[in-house]
């Protein structure tokens, strides 16, 4: 549906100075990236990812955004339950509460839990009375992801759970089935499609987090470097092509995020035209 | 009422209203709280010290002056992008389409990383910015491109459904009543836009000030000339100055809560006018 009245000239530089704009923003970096990782040849391309502390910096953001995501999709869902399902008063609060932490900046995220549990606070105290080791460790950088990605899940459900209506699950209720096959049956097969996206911005996100989890691991090598953290340590001892390696592996990993995002997007997008069109013809 | 007294037969809403708050209040709401609780520890003439600190006011100055900037370049190229990505199809348009997420799925540490490469005395573009006699490496030009880059995609994505939705009848009327192209840009199609363009705008900048990742590996951190203000709340941390670090957050949390506010504003007359 171009103008059809848009001369052809106007048209071609247009087209030009688009794609000039993404090579320049887009595609520049990204061969930077691959450039770099490969610049002194396949062998120590390899040496680098297999190095013992990329090794376990892999583990480690792995084992964080295992946990971030888990715990997200079981708050994301409950959430999305109790908004999508119900009235009540505050609703409204309730989801700009939610959004709240994406207008948190990173470092302010990680801050905050380095107050929280820093020992100046009864939390901190108490905890340092227990020996539970929270800032500094694995539980720090968990929370701290937690934090910055706890809207998506939430977020991608709600309009699904929205677009469903109550129904549905009222006819399977009255039918004889109990709460949690209802669930299984009749809700997670209708929202799989926008939890499945909301997992996988929030994956995306877990797994690339630099500002908040730098604030709360304290950075140490072969305990608390994530992925992203130890691109950045990398790149401080002038070990460019190390760098550039490790950042390839997340290159990878956000390009496999881009396609599977592209491909639940067109299929989530399909699921809500067929609910909203669904009731009518009813 | 009937209505409400039908949904509640659904089972499940005291325990997951339940979760849902007390997760809040655990993960959200307290960690928050301690963070103004902190910044109250001060009296007031020594906040008031602390966040006017030529230091602080040099760091919100470039933070939130670059990230203006970086917004003002997502404007015209977002624009440009969204327009022809909507009206003009090519061939690959879906691959470019596709592309314009990588800011938000590349981690900033990995931008970060490439663009100082890219900006360094002997990186691609800082050899073509040098033969012009500018200095991109640890400097706020290097800021203002990672900052452009983090912020890329709002603008576009913001645009994109409302360059669809405005069809091209009425620029084809405009047209068929005899107007020239640019008067057909700047009467009929700009003021339609204009509520979708400053939201992505909006949008653009609010994620630019909270940009920490990628800045720090561009910008060498020095302090009244490229330190931004998450650097400055790191500095008093790292001294162990916790109601000072805590104090610079709280201002700029709420100068964070106030542009999201513009935003909600925005995208409210964003949709009247849709």
């Amino acid at each position: 549906m171009h103008s059809a009245h848009t001369p052809f000239w106007v048209r071609y530089l247009l087209l030009l100075l688009a794609l000039a704009w993404v090579g320049l923003w887009i595609l520049l970096p990204v061969s930077t990236v691959v450039y770099g990782a490969f610049a002194n040849g396949w062998g120590s391309y390899l040496s680098a990812l297999a190095d013992p502390e990329s090794v376990h910096a892999f583990y480690l953001t792995l084992i964080a955004a295992l946990w971030s995501v888990a715990i997200n999709l079981v708050f994301g869902l409950a959430a999305a339950w109790a908004i999508a399902k119900y009235q009540f008063r505050g609703k409204t609060l309730l989801l700009s509460l939610i959004d709240l932490p994406f207008s948190v900046s990173p470092v302010i995220a990680g801050l905050v839990f380095v107050l929280l549990f820093g020992g100046q606070t009864l939390a901190g105290t108490w905890l340092a009375a227990q020996h539970i080791q929270i800032l500094y460790a694995l539980p720090a950088i968990v929370i701290a992801t937690v934090f910055v990605t706890f809207p998506f899940v939430a977020r991608e459900v709600l309009p699904v759970m929205e677009a469903m209506g109550t129904e549905e699950e009222e006819a399977a209720l009255t039918l004889g089935a109990s709460g949690w096959q209802t669930f299984w049956l009749i809700t997670l097969p209708g929202i799989k499609w926008g939890l499945l996206y909301g997992v996988i911005l929030c994956t995306a996100r877990a797994f690339g987090e630099f500002g908040a989890v730098a604030v709360v691991s304290g950075r140490i090598a072969m305990e608390t470097n994530t992925l992203s953290l130890h691109v950045e340590k990398l790149y401080q001892e002038y070990q460019s092509q190390a760098a550039f390696a490790v950042a390839s592996a997340l290159l990878v990993i956000a390009l496999l995020t881009l396609v599977a995002k592209s491909a639940v997007e067109w299929r989530l997008r399909r699921a809500l035209t067929e609910i909203k069109h669904a009731p009518e013809s009813v | 009422m009937n209505s409400l007294s039908k949904r509640r037969t659904l089972p499940g809403f005291t325990p997951t209203l339940t979760a849902t708050l007390l997760w809040l209040a655990i993960l959200v709401l307290i960690p928050l709280a301690t963070l103004f609780w902190t910044a109250a520890q001060l009296d007031a003439s020594t906040f008031w010290q602390v966040v006017t600190s030529p230091r602080a006011v040099a760091a919100y100055k470039l933070t939130f002056g670059v990230a203006l900037l970086a917004a003002l370049a997502n404007g015209v190229g977002g624009f440009l992008l969204a327009w022809v990505l909507v009206r003009h199809p090519f061939p690959g348009r879906n691959v470019v389409d596709a592309m314009l997420d990588i800011p938000f799925a590349l981690p900033t540490a990995v931008a970060g990383l490439a663009f100082a490469t890219l900006c360094s005395a002997n990186g691609w573009l800082g050899r073509g910015l040098a033969l012009l006699g500018i200095h991109a490496a640890n400097n706020r030009l290097a800021i203002w491109v990672v900052l452009t880059y983090v912020s890329l995609p709002f603008v576009v994505r913001t645009l994109q459904p409302v360059i669809e939705d405005l069809g091209t009848e009425a620029d084809q009327a405009a047209a068929s009543l005899g107007a020239s192209r640019w008067q057909t840009f700047a009467w009929v199609l700009a003021p339609q836009l204009l509520p979708a363009l400053l939201t992505g705008m909006a949008l653009a900048f609010a994620r630019a000030v909270g940009e920490y990742g990628s800045v720090v590996f561009v910008s060498g951190n020095i302090p009244y000339r490229t330190e931004i203000i998450p650097l400055v709340i790191l500095g008093h941390l790292e001294s162990y100055h916790f109601a000072e670090a805590a104090s610079v957050a709280v201002v700029m949390l709420l100068a964070s809560f106030m542009v999201n506010g513009a935003i909600n504003l925005l995208a409210r007359w964003s949709r009247r006018h849709a």
